[in-house]
């Protein structure tokens, strides 16, 4: 816009036609962006098969401690028959049970878990391992290590007064020594 | 033409003075929870002090910015006074009775659920209430928002509404709506627990119901903001408005598409199937859109302004713009933060990389950064724009105001870039304290410290700008003339119903929001024995 503007109607016409057309370039480019963000978000989480648990599961936590998979002395670690790993947990106002998983690097893991009172959150340090616990409902969750290590394991859900001092802790072992291990027990934890 | 002057200022200041407190708490939280903090104090006053500043930010204040703009806006963009005057005060009454009622068994430490309530944890059934109450005084608000539209409709048939009303009504519909889902969670959930009518609650119907809200409540805090940059921002540095009609496209975007997303706050939970956090997950992609058209629109108008002063070149126009001015220099700082805040969001959309960061402090630091950053400087302005027109006094303490949003941008890039480096090494949100001696949590120490000076840093913004606010109204008397909003570069003949209308953007607003939430709440509703038993929090239970 410099002082020797045509005021015709002519030249209002063609400026609007430029500001317009700059426009529309501008919301192409835009809906491109978004277009490919979504579209690797789709692509990876069928690709690479990561994507949220499928269905819905439900567990009573009123009767967890009784009966069905999450009483007390089926959780932990199990190797299964075919070679992976089932980790069963619960969060529970302040604490996880068991308090230290410990689990064999380069290995398919499960993950279930739930909550036994209010919302709590499963978090393991150092990895992409994230979900919640919502009490009626069952988490389940495929995970893998690459290399053995020690990870903690915060509640990242506030969950009562004392949600600060709910931290766990991961083990992660090479696979001979988990075998070794399961070999003796039939659910591995390391609460020492 | 601004006729209700006491009734908008006093929206004004009470949100403004209910946000020096929270900023108070806020401020003391960061250094509670860092390691500056040696001798720990009990933490349920950490959880209570969280809940009163996220109630107070979430929920007061910016719906008191909203309300006061939004009568501000349909005085002066309508061009007569407006129509319902008495409900207004009684909405602002009930704001401020809501806000009371909720806060007393807070501080009292008998609800210190935080402001996203989590069943089945149980607080005291009047914190709930006074939420309630507060969303109740603000949908006076919206009802009186399109009956002041329609009113001038019907005077002004065949014509153009303006931008700025136009975006005010759309605000006040998203609003109204979006409150719903927290609404149906507080009234058909919490209450009766709270209550002890019923002693078993459906947590995770509940997380669905408030995700209804708690992902739209952000674009309700960004409507104001937003018009300020269509309409204050080209007007107060001398411009025009690169285009009216991009302006009521971003506007109805944020209607249509900000409620059926809320599920990807819920992407790590169990009670949704993928199908579909999928469904939301692609359309929180395309609100990004009416923020990228946006960028765009205020940055050409900006160009404008500046070619009108003289400024050439590629980028030289830049240096050529009133940087001395304190619009320009708010919109300018909130065009960046809004860059950081976004970039981020777009991290947050996608589930893969949602996993990394979930519920850790990059979450608080990402909303701090859109709501505390972009948002609320704009708020700001926002004030600064309208104080000598409802004072009638003149307020040109610019040096100060500068230096006000210079430390408030300052704070918040010293508060929200630590923050998410400790999300992402894995740090998880809303804890008291840490143990800073264990050496898996040592390396975070030093960022929590930084992160903490930056919370003093914008304690000490805000109170500025409450200094520079108060010294306007004791200023000496000055006629500011009558308000007025930006003007656009071209005012396309004739608008297009579709742009001057809302009818179709509703049906569609409510339609997308029945098909995007109408499957996981009917699924959580027919699923039997989910209801868990209600954990009841508080001292003297």
């Amino acid at each position: 816009m410099t002082s020797e503007t045509d005021h015709s109607p002519g030249a209002h016409g063609l400026g609007e036609a430029v500001a317009a057309r700059i426009e529309r370039r501008w919301a192409t480019l835009s809906i491109v962006i978004i277009g490919v963000l979504v579209g690797l978000a789709a692509f990876f989480g069928i690709y690479h098969t990561t994507m949220p648990q499928g269905r819905v599961e439900t567990a009573d936590p009123t009767t967890l401690h009784l009966s069905g998979e999450f009483v007390e002395s089926n959780l932990g670690s199990v190797l299964e028959v075919d070679g992976s790993v089932t980790v069963r947990a619960i969060g529970q106002q302040y604490s996880f049970t068991p308090q230290c998983l410990v689990v064999p690097a380069e290995t398919p893991i499960t993950i279930r878990a739930t909550s036994a009172d209010v919302v709590h959150g499963f978090l393991i340090e150092g990895t992409n391992i994230n979900t919640m616990l919502v009490p009626g409902y069952v988490s389940d969750l495929p995970i893998s290590f690459k290399a053995p290590g020690e990870h903690m394991m915060p509640c990242q859900e506030f969950c009562g007064i004392g949600h600060q001092g709910m931290w766990g802790k991961v083990k992660v072992v090479d696979q001979t020594t988990f075998r070794n291990m399961a070999a003796s027990k039939r659910r591995l934890t390391c609460v020492d | 033409m601004l006729i209700n002057k006491r009734l908008i200022l006093a929206h004004f200041w009470l949100a403004f003075i209910v946000f020096g407190a929270a900023l108070v708490l806020g401020a003391w939280q960061m250094f509670e929870r860092s390691p500056l903090n040696v001798w720990h104090f009990n933490p349920e006053f950490y959880y209570r002090s969280v809940t009163a500043h996220g109630t107070v930010m979430g929920y007061v204040f910016p719906t008191l910015v909203a309300m006061g703009f939004g009568y501000a806006i349909s005085e002066a963009a309508l061009e007569r006074p407006l129509v319902g005057r008495r409900w207004a005060w009684a909405g602002i009454a009930l704001v401020a009775i809501g806000s009371v009622v909720a806060m007393i068994p807070v501080s009292l430490g008998l609800a210190s659920v935080l402001y996203t309530f989590y069943p089945p944890m149980i607080g005291n059934a009047f914190y709930y209430i006074g939420v309630v109450l507060v969303v109740v005084g603000s949908w006076i608000w919206v009802a009186l928002m399109s009956i002041n539209l329609a009113v001038w409709k019907r005077d002004n048939r065949d014509k153009p509404v303006p931008l700025a009303m136009f975006a005010n009504v759309a605000g006040s519909y998203l609003w109204g709506w979006t409150a719903v889902g927290a609404a149906l969670e507080l009234i058909f959930q919490i209450i009766p627990t709270a209550l002890g009518l019923t002693t078993t609650i459906d947590a995770g119907l509940a997380r669905v119901f408030f995700s209804w809200t708690l992902h739209a409540i952000v674009y309700f805090w960004l409507i104001p903001t937003y018009i300020a940059y269509y309409t204050i921002f080209p007007r107060a540095i001398g411009g025009r408005l690169y285009s009216d009609a991009m302006g009521r496209v971003a506007f109805i975007m944020f209607v249509v598409v900000a409620m059926p997303i809320g599920v990807h706050h819920l992407f790590a939970d169990p009670q949704v199937g993928a199908g579909f956090k999928f469904m939301q997950s692609v359309f929180t992609g395309l609100v990004a859109l009416p923020t990228l058209l946006t960028v765009f629109t205020i940055c050409a108008s900006a160009e404008i302004a500046s070619r009108l002063r003289g400024g050439r070149g590629a980028f030289g126009w830049i240096g050529a713009l009133p940087w001395k001015n304190p619009i320009m220099l708010a919109t300018a700082l909130s065009l960046v933060m809004l860059g950081f805040g976004g970039a981020g969001g777009l991290i947050n959309m996608s589930y893969q990389l949602n996993t990394s960061i979930h519920n850790t402090q990059w979450i608080t630091g990402h909303f701090h950064l859109i709501f505390g950053g972009a948002i609320v400087i704009m708020y700001f302005a926002i004030a600064y724009d309208l104080w000598p027109h409802l004072t009638g006094r003149t307020l040109d303490s610019y040096g100060m105001m500068r230096t006000q949003l210079w430390l408030w941008f300052i704070g918040m890039i010293v508060t929200t870039f630590p923050w998410h480096y400790v999300g992402i090494l894995g740090m998880p949100r809303r804890m008291a304290f840490y143990d800073y001696a264990n050496p898996a949590i040592a390396p975070q120490a030093f960022s929590v410290v930084i992160s903490a000076f930056g919370g003093l840093i914008l304690l000490t913004s805000g109170i500025l700008f409450l200094i520079v606010l108060i010294r306007g109204q004791f200023a000496p008397r000055g006629e500011a003339g009558a308000y007025s909003f930006a003007i656009p570069l071209h005012m396309p003949a004739r608008i297009p119903v579709a742009l001057n209308s809302f009818g179709l953007w509703l049906a569609l607003m409510i339609g997308l929001t029945i098909v995007n939430y109408g499957y996981p709440i009917g699924q959580l509703m027919a699923v039997k024995n989910t209801s868990v038993p209600a954990v009841y929090v508080g001292a003297s239970r």
